[in-house]
């Protein structure tokens, strides 16, 4: 049967994706060039029983995100450049007390206002380490619209399944084109939900995981009574000093995520088996890098791409398979070199990284990179 | 006049504040090793105000 | 028969963590004895929470309780609420915490009028951090922050409120321990914004700094510069001076946020 196609903007298509997902609630604060996502969830979650709030800042759409979150509604919220900024607190707190949500970055020039209308792929260690504090990170990458809303849904799912905020990191160039996009079916994409948990109230323990490193949650008013706090806790959910302990509930944290790495991590790796200079390049810079890639291809040089779809955790794996193996390394990113300086980790100087950088608000140009490929400026 | 059958002064979880010493309206109470202590029953008119301010559920008042 | 407040009571949390004399616990049974006398069932109460001293207090509740970061509590608040409508969200924090940090979700929460009740506890300091002045601290009052003396002017929370259109507004104090109970039990029953403010002593951060350093003085002060509201009404500008009124000071119906949204959006 032929798919339903529709034409969509990316930010159309992140909707798309968090209806798919089951999200029935958002809250946010608009803010270029994220807003398009907020005005369609305005519209589209009353039709399905679900609400929007319009918050007074982003501190504020953070808070309300996961507390729509613990009272059982997957839960969105979206933004750029500074509205990010101001949602670390409270995401650092999403992390802390494992509260699934999904936060859509559409990146921007920076810092502060910095090139509001502009695209930017600077927040990349920000989504990382913006907030304080040890925890883990999940990031997706999208490069095209069709995966603005297959990531989509899968940050909600990666959310729910390992209980944590999950941040769609996509800048303005995806975020405002548009392109023909599949409408999945329900049941051709997976949806996971929450673990909850079934056991007798008085036994309920929020924080204390089962075999796969994650607790069930209960939604607020389900009869499981319990306590929530930023506060390092035990697995009762109360807290504690005991520094001891809270290291072990970091690390445990921590390895929800780096036990799972190969459910976690997609890569998209094009013409690599024989390549002998590797282009490591993300989001729409990755689109630039593919097609110098089928320039460089058509010359004859042997490139290939490595297009991570999860910027975080780093696809170490996949990546470590070229270092030594490969002649060069090319990233290109519109920062002044923020992956670049995972490659170097990865790869170990072997070969050493060399970056494209540039942060003027302009897409890199595919021919930039042909250039790098064939050893030119 | 209404009158207390009994205070019970919970040792363990009297923080020692004295609020329900000073703010009894007829000094029946009184401080000892740093807590409160009943010092006249007879006195004690069951007003009830030393159980509700006591910030620690320390005190509690039976009307006879 | 004394009350039992255990029924709300978290096993084994008790001795809490306030200082002694601390008006907080107060506040604590004059809140459990309100919800107790609504009979609301504890698996439909959350209560949301910022971070200070006051901010603990949602942990010793048997209920769904959320402590959240330094003046958020509303924002949390909001969510839970406007997720599922419910639940009878009572949100709280300190002086600083609603006022400070957190002013802005204060102001919006009142705009928005959304069903949530709203328990500000203001001992005109920062306790927890050792005793900063806050937006509430009296001029001319000490804190480790203001070794001259504050020059900062002052919030009246209860008229910031009512002026950003919170529809239920108190003040009372910890002197006031049933009447407290009682405006607690109208501020919860009320349909949209209510706020309770209540005067409460820190002898730890503020009494000390103050020269009032006895809790029971702490208590006796409340009673001696507060004035009901009626009586309030009546007084001259000169006999207000330095006193603040208590009692139920704005009161009106308006369509509640959740409701009005849901209407509009077709939702109802
Ligand atoms: C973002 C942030 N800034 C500062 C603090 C430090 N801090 C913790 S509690 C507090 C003030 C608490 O005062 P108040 O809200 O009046 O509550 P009280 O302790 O007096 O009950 C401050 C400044 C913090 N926890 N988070
Ligand atoms: S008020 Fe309570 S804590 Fe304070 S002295 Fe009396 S019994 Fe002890
Ligand atoms: S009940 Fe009243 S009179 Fe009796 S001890 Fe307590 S405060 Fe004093
Ligand atoms: S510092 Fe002040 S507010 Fe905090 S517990 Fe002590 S007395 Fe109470
Ligand atoms: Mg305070």
């Amino acid at each position: 049967m032929a798919k339903k196609v529709k034409f969509l903007q990316g930010n159309e298509a992140v909707c798309e994706g968090a209806l798919y997902a089951g999200c029935t609630f958002y809250a946010g604060y608009p803010i270029t060039p994220s807003t398009e996502v907020a005005e369609v969830l305005a519209a589209r979650l009353p039709k399905i029983g679900g609400r929007f709030i319009q918050m007074e800042d982003e501190l504020a759409a953070m808070a309300a995100t996961l507390g729509g979150s613990i009272a059982g509604k997957k839960s969105l919220t979206a933004t750029s450049g500074p509205g990010m900024s101001l949602k670390m607190e409270n995401l650092g707190y999403g992390y802390l007390t494992e509260v699934p949500c999904v936060i859509v970055n559409v990146m921007r020039g920076g810092p502060s206002t910095g090139l509001p209308t502009g695209p930017g792929q600077s927040d990349v260690m920000q989504a990382r380490w913006g907030t304080h504090g040890d925890h883990p990170c999940i990031a997706l990458t999208p490069s095209t619209v069709q995966e603005q809303l297959n990531e989509t849904v899968r940050a909600f799912n990666l959310a729910e399944k390992y209980r944590m905020p999950v941040i769609l990191l996509t800048d303005e160039i995806i975020g405002h084109m548009r392109e023909a996009v599949e409408i999945p079916e329900p049941g051709d994409l997976p949806v996971i939900d929450r673990k909850r948990p079934t056991c007798d109230p008085k036994d309920y323990l929020p924080y204390k995981p089962e075999a796969d490193g994650v607790a069930p949650m209960a939604d607020f008013g389900s009869g499981y009574r319990y306590h929530i706090t930023g506060l390092n806790h035990l697995p009762d959910g109360f807290p504690s000093n005991d520094g001891k302990l809270a290291q072990a509930d970091e690390i445990r944290q921590q390895k929800k995520v780096d036990d799972n790495y190969d459910e976690i991590v997609v890569v998209d790796e094009m013409m690599c088996d024989d390549a002998e200079i590797l282009i490591f390049a993300f989001g729409s810079t990755a689109r630039s890098a593919k097609e110098a890639v089928q320039m460089a291809r058509a010359e004859g040089i042997k490139v290939g791409l490595l297009r991570p779809l999860t910027i975080w955790p780093f696809p170490d794996k996949h990546l470590a398979k070229y270092a030594g193996k490969v002649k060069r390394v090319i990233v290109p990113e519109m920062n002044l070199g923020q992956t670049a300086l995972e490659v170097e980790r990865v790869m170990k100087g072997q070969p050493a990284v060399e970056g494209i950088f540039q942060i003027d608000s302009e897409p890199i140009n595919p021919v930039t990179i042909l250039n790098k490929i064939k050893g030119g400026k | 006049m209404a009158k207390a059958e009994k205070i019970e002064i919970y040792a363990n979880l009297c923080k020692g504040c004295e609020i329900c010493v000073e703010l009894c309206p007829v000094d029946a109470l009184e401080m000892k090793d740093f807590k409160a202590a009943v010092k006249d029953l007879d006195k004690c008119i069951a007003c009830m105000q030393c159980e509700l301010r006591c910030p620690d559920f320390a005190i509690e008042v039976y009307k006879k | 028969m004394a009350y039992d407040y255990s029924k709300y009571l978290r096993a084994g949390k008790i001795p809490h963590i306030w200082c002694p004399g601390c008006g907080y616990g107060i506040i604590m049974k004059s809140m459990i004895r309100a919800i107790d006398g609504l009979g609301w069932d504890k698996n439909e109460v959350v209560m949301t929470s910022g971070i200070g001293c006051a901010s603990r207090l949602p942990g010793y509740i048997d209920a769904n309780t959320l402590h959240t970061t330094h003046g958020r509590s509303l924002a949390f608040a909001t969510g839970v609420k406007v997720a599922n409508p419910k639940l009878k969200v009572i949100a709280m924090g300190g002086d600083g915490d609603m006022t400070a940090i957190g002013g802005n979700h204060f102001i919006h929460a009142c705009r928005r009028n959304i069903d949530i009740t709203c328990f500000v506890f203001n001992n005109y300091i920062y306790g927890m951090t050792g005793g900063q002045y806050s937006p509430t601290t009296p001029k001319g009052s000490r804190a480790t922050t203001a070794p001259y003396g504050n020059s900062d002017n002052q919030f009246d929370i209860a008229q910031l409120a009512m002026g950003a259109g919170a529809t239920f507004v108190a003040r009372t104090t910890t002197y006031h321990a049933v009447p407290m109970e009682k405006l607690m039990k109208q501020a919860l029953e009320h349909k949209g914004f209510s706020v309770v403010e209540i005067i409460a002593g820190c002898p730890t951060g503020y009494g000390r700094k103050n020269k009032l350093a006895s809790p029971a003085g702490m208590i006796e002060w409340q009673k001696d510069h507060s004035v009901a509201i009626a009586q309030w009404e009546k007084m001259s500008d000169e006999e207000k001076a330095g006193k603040f009124p208590i009692g139920v000071l704005h009161e009106v119906n308006k369509p509640e946020y959740v409701e009005a949204y849901d209407a509009n959006v077709g939702l109802s």
